[in-house]
């Protein structure tokens, strides 16, 4: 599902290079759960922003999907991210003066679906998380852990393969951070790809895989099994 | 996505009412005074008889002094003489032609409760109705024979024929113009040319006449011109003295139906003057000209240096609204840029957000659009108020209601254009992680 080789993540300002990531490499298969961990500035979300097509890199191999995204301009990585990634962000960013329908539109709009599939996946995708009911209600007039559910609506309507969570319970408290991490890995037993990452120990170890990058490196990691290569690249590539 | 486009821009504007408030005034107020300035300077210079402006011409031949042109550098008179314009009626030469001039005579109702009051009438010939196209409520004009036969005959205007006879149908009556009573043939529908072009040299921008006498009655009568008078000799005592002086103070105009009667008419001019050269007049150098109605009214100088500089002024300050506006929108998308980046990441293209936020742009323009052609209104009421002679100019028409707001949808997204670049360049990353 995803995949990165020697990947590396160069911030250069007219006096100093601050390498972000540096060969890193990562393989994470379809209908797993990756838990990312580190201490903070270790690269994690950097890493994220990059899986997440939101970021360039400097260099090294990146596929999605079996896509290759090397050389792939703004509005290629704009409509890939908007077909196969779903994000979940810690400060949850619903857009407040949108009600919990609309923000949850957001990304089917951009997608080209019909008035009707958006309506029936909004419909559908709310009433995964348990707020079908509230559909008119706006994100100020729910609790964190709902605000959470919305944008995990959000990320889901698209049928994404890949959903990307970046702290996804850092702002709740221990009820509903149970409760948000019960629901993502439900939605990740019914096949979509999650990679989370997280400070959390104990919900990193719910994860099916952990990945522990220091320094913008992966230094430590569950064992897995050899990769396959992904379509289109005839390389058999060694990885992390 | 289109609609969703304009759905987000209204969303957007109720967001921050204060923010929005000020955008839109500052383009409304920026509209309503360059349109304003604008409506007036456009309507001044406009065609007035679009359908026949190229046939109808204004004739100028030069009598002047032979020491000094009429106007510098070498402009001929605006009007023509008595000895000319009787020429060049007897000559008959154009397709229409329509010598005429001001005249001011008392009129006495039959109605004792309306006082007797001085008004403003042309004398003229019958070829001015077919030229000059004033429409007619009753009646006609008078005829070649009622011209050639000094008639005391008369073709009024609606507003003269509602003072004195209700708007009912006068033709048949008279009514009784300097002790002399005429009879109407004909009564006009209300008709005011925005510029009143065919007699610039008393007041562009002047009401149209009251009545309408043959020339040759007027002549007849010994009524002197009101209107305008130039002489560069003075001349000899006495009506014949005056008449067969070199003084100007006739408009003469022709309709040519052709390029080619136009070069017909002019040659037929200098021949004219070439004649008359060889009886000692027209000492200056051939100098005949046929402006049509449009060069007519430039070379008269109808819009005047003032207006024009006035116009710049206020689209300067439509700049300075702008600028203004520029300055919010920027501050109004950089507070959106958290939700630019959610947008990014959640698959919106830059192009995308461009069009969005020009198209919230646009709802602003139009907005303010919308609000600047009320000020427009408001400024040309305070216009016609201020400026009498400026009443038939300072109004509105739908050429200007489309320019205002197409000008005020450009401003807006010339103005949000910036702003807009400068959101799309937001990275993703970074206003998601700051949020």
């Amino acid at each position: 599902m995803l995949k990165m080789n020697h990947l590396s993540k160069v911030y250069r300002t007219h006096l100093i290079e601050t390498h972000a990531l540096r060969d890193f490499s990562i393989h994470v298969r379809e209908g797993e759960f990756v838990a990312v961990t580190g201490p903070s500035g270790s690269g994690k979300t950097t890493f994220l922003n990059i899986a997440g097509l939101l970021e360039e890199f400097s260099g090294g191999e990146f596929w999605v999907d079996g896509v290759d995204v090397r050389g792939m301009n703004d509005d290629q990585r704009s409509r890939l991210r908007n077909e196969k990634i779903g994000f979940i962000f810690q400060g949850f960013n619903l857009i407040p003066d949108l009600n919990l329908f609309d923000n949850v539109d957001v990304p089917l709009r951009y997608r080209g679906f019909s008035a009707a599939d958006r309506k029936r996946r909004i419909e559908e995708t709310l009433s995964r998380v348990g707020l079908a009911s509230r559909m008119k209600h706006y994100p100020a007039e729910l609790s964190g852990g709902q605000q959470q559910r919305v944008a995990i609506a959000r990320a889901l309507a698209g049928s994404p393969r890949l959903l990307l969570a970046d702290e996804p319970t850092g702002n709740l408290d221990s009820l509903m951070a149970r409760g948000v991490m019960e629901l993502l890995e439900e939605i990740n037993r019914q096949g979509t790809t999650i990679i989370m990452v997280t400070h959390d120990p104990e919900l990193a170890a719910r994860a099916q895989r952990n990945v522990h990058v220091i320094d913008g490196q992966v230094t430590d990691f569950d064992a897995e099994p050899q990769l396959r290569v992904p379509a289109g690249n005839d390389a058999a590539v060694a990885l992390a | 996505m289109f609609t969703y486009y304009l759905q987000l821009g209204f969303h957007s504007l109720k967001r921050n009412p204060l923010l929005t408030a000020l955008m839109i005034f500052g383009i409304a107020l920026g509209i309503g005074t360059s349109m304003t300035s604008l409506s007036v300077f456009y309507l001044m210079g406009s065609d007035p008889i679009p359908w026949k402006s190229d046939k109808l011409h204004a004739v100028q031949l030069d009598n002047w002094s032979k020491e000094e042109p009429y106007r510098t550098p070498n402009e001929p008179p605006d009007q023509v003489t008595y000895l000319e314009a009787k020429a060049l009626m007897e000559a008959g030469k154009a397709d229409l032609q329509a010598a005429m001039y001001k005249v001011v005579w008392p009129l006495q109702p039959d109605n004792a409760e309306i006082k007797p009051f001085s008004s403003l009438g042309r004398a003229t010939f019958k070829d001015f109705f077919a030229m000059f196209e004033p429409p007619f409520k009753y009646g006609n004009p008078w005829d070649a024979a009622q011209d050639n036969e000094h008639a005391r005959v008369t073709v009024v205007s609606s507003a003269l024929n509602e003072k004195l006879f209700g708007g009912q149908d006068s033709t048949g009556k008279k009514v009784r113009l300097n002790e002399i009573e005429y009879t109407i043939v004909g009564v006009l529908d209300k008709w005011q040319p925005r510029v009143k072009y065919y007699d610039l040299t008393n007041g562009a921008f002047n009401d149209s006449e009251e009545y309408y006498v043959p020339f040759t009655t007027a002549i007849e009568l010994q009524t002197r011109p009101s209107g305008n008078n130039s002489c560069w000799e003075s001349s000899k005592p006495g009506w014949d003295g005056y008449l067969a002086s070199d003084c100007v103070w006739i408009q003469f105009w022709v309709q040519l139906n052709s390029q080619a009667r136009e070069d017909e008419y002019m040659a037929f001019l200098n021949n004219y003057v070439n004649e008359q050269k060889k009886l000692g007049r027209f000492a200056r150098p051939l100098n005949n000209r046929l402006p049509d109605v449009n060069e007519w009214i430039e070379a008269q100088g109808v819009v005047s240096g003032d207006a024009q500089i006035q116009v710049g002024l206020s689209f300067a300050f439509l700049i300075v609204c702008l600028v203004n506006t520029i300055g919010l929108l920027l501050a109004k998308f950089m507070r959106k840029s958290s939700e630019i980046g959610l947008r990014r990441a959640l698959g919106a293209t830059r192009g995308q957000l461009f069009t969005q936020h020009l198209v919230e742009a646009g709802v602003i323009g139009i907005s303010g659009g919308l609000i600047g052609l009320v000020l427009t209104w408001l400024g040309l009421m305070a216009v016609r108020g201020l400026y009498a002679d400026l009443y038939n100019v300072a109004r509105l028409d739908w050429v200007m209601v489309l320019t205002a707001i197409g000008l005020s949808i450009t401003a807006a997204v010339l103005a949000g254009l910036f702003p807009t670049w400068k959101a799309c360049q937001i990275t993703p990353a970074v206003q998601l992680k700051t949020q």
